[in-house]
């Protein structure tokens, strides 16, 4: 068999639990409309059930900015771990060739954004009181 | 069987990218985020069936998980009522689709011209994280580098934004 076959084989299963994910919320929201019994809806009906607040007011409140700070350091960070996975797998291979390139390009990048983890730090970036 | 799954997940991927931005049903920003996720995962199975490995399991990982994150961060930083009520003014909508409409052109010229992909064979079969890598790390290692220093601008940015107010 073609190696790039096999290869691409081996992402069938995924592609089977995304098929069953998709059929298995469809059919069961398909399964309650058809064998739910319609309620009758009313305003009384409609609140809360025996607990819990009733809802007043906007559904969605605003954030704070410091969400936002968190969620974009852990892109940057997450963007930085990505090209670790291809470094890590060349790394047994090209160690004997080029170790200076291979041990010297990831050391400058990670310097760089070892610059940036030290100045979020000290901006208290990472301090949720602040 | 492949040609079969590539029309799948292209037309998933034009569907959701048309839902993202025109969805006739709700104007919700929530809902566009959603879309804008399925539109990920679908490209991310183009990617597969283009025996980019590394890049779709990137995709998933970068843009549907952590970039995603951060648009619903920010659309939840936003009144979402106002952005619902605004109407689209019938001038701004004609201006917008001409120019959609002429970005569309420009972009189709350009790929026709540049005979992208043509006696391109598809990447060698085994293990295209390490052609990737290889690349990344003895051609492209300037490039590489400078992408630190985007990065490293990004994360300044965004701290210098948003602790602005204090101190």
């Amino acid at each position: 068999m073609d190696p790039s076959k096999s290869q691409l084989m081996q992402y069938v299963p995924v592609l089977m639990l995304a098929v069953v994910a998709v059929l298995f919320s469809a059919g069961t929201l398909a399964a309650s409309s058809l064998l739910g019994k319609r309620a009758r809806r009313s305003a009384v009906k409609d609140t809360a059930y025996e607990c819990g607040m009733l809802p007043v007011g906007e559904g969605n409140t605003r954030l704070s900015i410091k969400f936002y700070l968190v969620a974009m350091l852990f892109i940057l960070f997450d963007i930085e771990v990505v090209f670790l996975y291809p470094w890590a797998v060349n790394f047994k291979g090209m160690i004997r060739e080029q170790p200076g390139l291979i041990f010297g390009s990831m050391a400058g990048f990670m310097v760089v954004l070892f610059i940036g983890y030290i100045y979020a730090l000290k901006k208290g970036a990472f301090d949720w009181k602040q | 069987m492949q040609a079969c799954l590539f029309y799948l997940f292209a037309a998933l991927t034009l569907l959701c990218g048309v839902l993202v931005i025109a969805n006739p049903f709700t104007r919700n920003p929530v809902t566009s985020a959603m879309f804008l996720v399925l539109t990920i995962v679908s490209l991310a199975g183009l990617f597969v069936l283009l025996h980019a490995f590394f890049l779709a399991a990137v995709q998933i990982l970068v843009y549907a998980g952590a970039v995603m994150v951060l648009f619903l961060f920010v659309i939840m930083l936003l009144d979402l009522k106002e952005e619902e009520r605004r109407k689209i003014k019938a001038g701004a909508g004609v201006l917008g689709l001409a120019a959609a409409g002429g970005i569309a052109l420009l972009m189709i010229a350009v790929i026709r011209q540049s005979n992208a992909g043509v006696g391109l064979k598809p990447a060698s079969a085994e293990g295209s994280t390490l052609d990737l890598g290889k690349r990344l790390f003895t051609d492209y290692a300037l490039p590489f580098e400078l992408i630190s220093l985007v990065l490293l601008v990004a994360m300044i940015g965004t701290v210098l934004l948003s602790k602005k107010d204090l101190k």
